[in-house]
């Protein structure tokens, strides 16, 4: 009877203790910081069409400081399964022209747009291929999950993303 | 000696609890407390600021972020993302809807939801604000559990508005 309970109570230690290890990583990957992985051609040339591995924080647009430049991680609008990394090109109350059409070079219609209060406008890099606030309209700040700041794979690229 | 260990105790528990609280809370239930009639009379039915409701949100609905019409849901304002707004969702993506204020049409865009407060007259809401992105979803209101009079689940009631699909 007594070896039954101290298994018993070992089981329980071990589930507990494990218990706290995923809160624990909750914990971390929600409030500072959360590896992402990416891929895809909307970000060329910064980020590789290859699955690549970054770190990306959430302090900062938890505390409302994302500014222009920053590739952010943010909950796609149409689809709120999946989340996209974009770069962040107007704040609200900045006006924004651009190219809707920029494959045909004969129709490019310039347009422009003032981004409402409390939305961003993301753009990709790569502005042949990405869809983003030019096909979606500027997205509310809510959306934004984490900002990226360091690469960790491939390894030989391992390093800060701060100022890309 | 004693009190330095006791002390060292304390506080691994009181981590411990921190952690554990947080982390169901953002996972899977958490109670949050309603300000301001928008949504009375199903919530904050009298307008004193002493009976503010509190009401049990579940946050399994964040899987697959599947709604159906007349679920209440807690979200995180379009306009400002510190607010977060308690409102039911009267119109679901790819849908048409007759909005109740002016009898305009519109389609729903993919990804996005149609929020009004029960209480129309004074509500901010996708009146003001249109369609809201269903990532900004926090979770579903499913009881309210404070004050112990009004404990009960949340109905959900039948909306009107929307058009067949064509």
């Amino acid at each position: 009877m007594g070896l039954f309970r101290s298994v018993v109570k070992e089981a329980w230690e071990k589930t507990f203790l494990f218990t706290k290890f995923l809160c624990f990583l909750h914990v971390t990957d929600n409030y500072l910081v959360d590896p992402v992985k990416i891929y895809g051609p909307s970000m060329l040339p910064v980020i590789d069409l290859n699955p690549s591995i970054f770190l990306a924080e959430r302090i900062t647009p938890r505390s409302g400081k994302i500014t222009h430049r920053d590739i952010v991680v943010f909950r796609s609008p149409q689809n709120p399964r999946r989340t996209v990394t974009k770069r962040v090109i107007g704040l609200e109350g900045d006006s924004i022209t651009y190219v809707s059409n920029p494959e045909n070079s004969d129709n490019d219609k310039h347009e422009t747009v003032v981004v409402p209060k409390g939305h961003v406008w993301v753009q990709g890099d790569n502005k042949y291929n990405s869809t983003d606030s030019r096909h979606f309209g500027p997205i509310p700040y809510g959306l934004i999950e984490s900002k990226i700041f360091w690469k960790v794979f491939p390894l030989d690229d391992f390093g800060s993303f701060w100022r890309k | 000696m004693g009190t330095i260990n006791s002390l060292w105790n304390f506080t691994k528990k009181f981590v411990t609890i921190g952690l554990i609280t947080v982390t169901v809370s953002d996972r899977y239930v958490t109670v949050v407390p309603v300000r301001g009639g928008s949504m009375s009379p199903t919530f904050n039915p009298k307008t004193d600021s002493f009976t503010d409701d509190y009401v049990l949100v579940e946050r399994f609905c964040l899987e697959k972020y599947k709604f159906s019409h007349g679920d209440v849901v807690i979200f995180r304002s379009p306009l400002n993302y510190k607010e977060t707004h308690i409102k039911r969702i009267l119109a679901l993506p790819n849908e048409w809807y007759v909005t109740r204020h002016n009898n305009d049409v519109l389609r729903i865009p993919e990804g996005h939801c149609w929020v009004e407060g029960d209480n129309a007259g004074s509500s901010m809401d996708s009146k003001s604000y249109g369609s809201v992105p269903l990532g900004l979803v926090r979770g579903r209101v499913t009881h309210v559990v404070w004050p112990p009079h009004r404990i009960g689940a949340v109905k959900n009631t039948k909306t009107e508005g929307l058009l067949p699909s064509l």
